[in-house]
């Protein structure tokens, strides 16, 4: 059916599509288990790499490009997908060909990223994804007209149930493809000529390829100004030739940039209607029963809220069983070493600080899992984009986008995986606005401070008729943090990361049922992610602390004794005039420190101070209790704790950045160590101010 | 034919896409590659709950955008 083919090599194949059409399924029926997750250099685009066997025992490498609706980069997914089909990095080589994967209930939008790739002169493949759905919908794609149409070769699949593998398998397999025509829609005269002779100039002079240059030659035309966004990049001559390029064409009224797209636009609509068949629905579609429902005023906001509740529930409930289990398995591991190993520093070191520091990241993975495991669910399901819908006009008053409600929402668990789901979020400001902030919500960690100060020093009486004081502080301490975010995320885009608030062009996909197969694969690469890079770093920090915890030895005495003996004692003490301030002593200056790695291990601190450890080496909450109840100064006579000192811990706990974890992974996320030290230092100066003012506002109150 | 601004429809009405008004380039981009160039018609599905954004139809998918875009998209509508 094609009269010019070309023979290829196939070594190395990319694929690429519009979001939500589906390119991850593909991926993962076509490379099954067999991928690598890994950053490209640089920024924090996903690399995802799998290998494909094909029928004749070959290997080939298979790239995933990150979505894209465009080859004109809106986003730094966008950019990455252009620069490795461009062969603009170094790091990656352009592949052989390109597998473009379309929603073929969706075509003429998805074609338009096709002819951008034809255009590139890169053989392609064209993966016709989800035909049931648009079958479903009365929409008829015939793959042998479309091939035609376009050129390339078209392979009809449903990725989800593994049709049409086989077929794309073959298609590859062949290493034969028709030569791609370039530029099959047709400009109007006299922007065609003008384009043409750029290409010329591009090949000729700036010494491009002939993909960059046409490439080049369509961004150069369609640029608003051409010195501003492309100076240094080109000859100062093109550049003096397109500015009069410009001035000619805006004289005689053509809009560059809309010319270019419509005409795109064009040629797709009329391969469209020779290739698609649509029968007139009759009957409303699922998608718009369903958000009938969950875009309602009152019941899309009563649902939401549920998923989130249950959200939280399972969490709350379902990962504490494996979560008990795997620190009485660190409980064991540590018994065990310490039955086979002679009592010494080793010994000591290994298991309260390997042992503890790893068992402390591991401890909170089913956590951490279940929450990817949620989030991936609404993401596959296209819930996300709904909730993102709903939640936006909240998120615009910060200046921020919808999408940036997720990350803070996840963080109510968990921090970790908010942060790692920002990664949706377009533009890099807001990215890392919502990066800093989410730290600020309560996350579980917290809850075992909260729980220990409210059960000591908050009666559990009734206040107003029905509400429970004890009950109401806590829901105080989570609304504390939750405003604390939004309030900084609006100061940072007001200051430090200025940037008009986002906007909000966002595609609603169909709602489908999950591929729970992804769901799952993504769940577990992200999992993967966090232990390797969090672990690494836990592992360092918490042999610190194990360091400044057990040195200098007294040799005598009881824990207690030798913790307040150690560096870390004496750094709570030289702490006291720093803290001091804030009502607190050396003592909670040493929780403090303790609880730099993770914040319920203020809790085990506590518990080491005050000589009450049970037999697992956890603190009896009651006895600790009391023990706080009772403490007094010797020198003043006056309880350590009051109910002012709890409430002022509290709040610090809700501010404070006290997690090295969350440290390691935005660290990760933001590619350096400048973002987090400027987040510690902000959070930790943001906690100290608000416990200072209410300290000494409550001292004058009581 | 009269021309208003894509935030003045009400749900269930269609229009024409005539003249992006937008005046950043990035955002007339976006739109124009999103499919809403000229001559297409759109349809306005729904409003979210708290006002803002709003949903369209257009070239058989579903699109979201804020009043604040909307209002540069300019629609030809056949009501007069």
């Amino acid at each position: 059916m094609f009269r010019d083919t070309v023979d290829i090599k196939v070594n190395r194949i990319a694929i690429i599509g519009n979001p939500n059409s589906g390119k991850t399924a593909l991926f993962n029926a076509l490379t099954g288990m067999r991928q690598k997750v890994a950053n490209y250099p640089g920024v924090t685009v996903e690399k995802k790499e799998g290998k494909v066997v094909l029928d004749d025992g070959k290997d080939i490498v298979l790239l995933d490009l990150p979505g894209a609706y465009s080859l004109t980069p809106h986003s730094p997914d966008e950019k990455i997908a252009t620069d490795v089909l461009l062969g603009r990095l170094d790091h990656t080589p352009p592949p052989d060909m390109v597998i473009c994967v379309v929603d073929a209930s969706n075509l003429e939008r998805n074609l338009y990223l096709i002819s951008q790739i034809i255009d590139c002169g890169i053989p392609i493949v064209v993966a016709l994804n989800m035909v049931d759905v648009a079958e479903q919908d009365g929409i008829l794609v015939d793959p042998e007209k479309l091939a035609s149409l376009l050129g390339v070769k078209v392979i009809p699949t449903v990725a989800t149930k593994g049709k049409g593998i086989r077929e794309l398998k073959q298609a590859i397999a062949e290493r034969v493809m028709p030569s791609l025509k370039s530029q099959q829609w047709a400009l109007a005269e006299p922007m065609q000529s003008e384009l043409n002779e750029l290409k010329g100039l591009l090949l000729n002079r700036q010494k491009l390829s002939e993909s960059e240059a046409f490439h080049e030659s369509i961004q150069l035309l369609s640029s608003p100004n051409v010195l501003e966004e492309h100076r240094g990049r080109f000859d100062p001559e093109i550049l003096a030739h397109v500015q009069q390029d410009h001035r000619r064409l805006d004289a005689i009224g053509i809009d560059r940039l809309s010319s270019i797209v419509e005409a795109r636009y064009d040629w797709i609509q009329r391969v469209c209607e020779i290739a698609v068949e649509k029968s007139p629905r009759m009957v409303v579609s699922v998608t718009d029963k369903i958000d009938k429902i969950l875009t309602h005023k009152i019941w899309g906001f009563v649902i939401f809220l549920s998923l989130m509740t249950l959200m939280f529930q399972a969490i709350f409930t379902w990962a504490t069983a494996p979560m008990d289990l795997i620190s009485q398995g660190f409980n064991a591991l540590g018994n065990m070493v310490a039955s086979i190993m002679p009592p010494g520093d080793l010994r000591d070191l290994i298991i309260n600080g390997a042992l503890a520091g790893v068992g402390a990241v591991v401890t909170f993975l089913p956590q951490i899992i279940f929450l990817f495991l949620y989030i991936g669910i609404l993401e596959d399901t296209g819930y996300m984009a709904r909730a993102a819908f709903i939640m936006d006009r909240v998120m615009s008053k910060v200046g921020l986008h919808g999408k940036s409600f997720i990350p803070m929402l996840s963080s109510f668990a968990c921090a970790i995986p908010g942060i790692m789901a920002t990664r949706t979020i377009e533009s890099k400001k807001d990215r890392l606005v919502t990066i800093l902030v989410a730290p600020l919500v309560s996350c579980s960690a917290r809850l075992p401070i909260y729980v220990l100060m409210i059960g000591a020093f908050i009666p559990s009486k009734t206040v107003l008729g029905i509400l429970n004081l004890a009950g109401l502080t806590l829901v105080s301490m989570y609304l504390l943090g939750l405003i604390a975010a939004l309030g900084s995320a609006w100061l940072f885009k007001k200051t430090l990361l200025k940037s008009e608030t986002p906007t909000f062009i966002m595609e609603l996909p169909p709602y489908k049922m999950p591929s729970m197969r992804s769901v799952i694969l993504q769940m577990w690469n992200r999992s993967m992610q966090f232990l390797k890079r969090a672990g690494t770093i836990i592992l360092g920090v918490s042999i610190i602390l194990w360091f400044l915890a057990t040195y200098p030895k007294l040799g005598h005495g009881t824990p207690s004794d030798q913790l307040k003996h150690s560096f870390a004692g004496q750094a709570g003490r030289l702490m006291e005039p720093l803290i001091k301030p804030l009502g607190f002593d050396w003592k909670i200056g040493l929780g403090l420190v303790g609880s730099l790695l993770q914040r319920e291990v203020f809790v085990s601190t506590m518990g080491t101070i005050y000589g009450i450890k049970d037999a697992n080496g956890s603190p009896g909450n009651a006895t600790l209790r009391e023990r706080l109840q009772q403490d007094v100064d010797p020198v003043t006579g006056r309880h350590t704790f009051t109910t002012l000192t709890a409430i002022c811990l509290m709040i610090y706990y809700v501010l404070a950045m006290q997690c090295m974890s969350t440290v390691a992974i935005v660290r990760r996320e933001t590619n350096g160590w400048k973002w987090p030290a400027f987040q510690f230092a902000y959070m930790t100066g943001l906690a100290y101010a608000v416990t200072f003012v209410v300290y000494h506002v409550g001292q004058l109150i009581s | 034919m009269n021309e208003v601004g894509l935030n003045t429809l009400i749900p269930g009405e269609r229009g024409i896409v005539g003249k992006l008004a937008t005046p950043s380039f990035e955002v007339r981009q976006r739109l124009l590659e999103m499919g809403l160039t000229k001559g297409i018609t759109i349809k306005v599905i729904r409003v979210a709950p708290l006002g803002d954004p709003i949903e369209i139809e257009l070239r058989g998918y579903r699109l979201s955008l804020r009043r604040k875009e909307a209002e540069a998209v300019m629609i030809q509508t056949s009501k007069s």
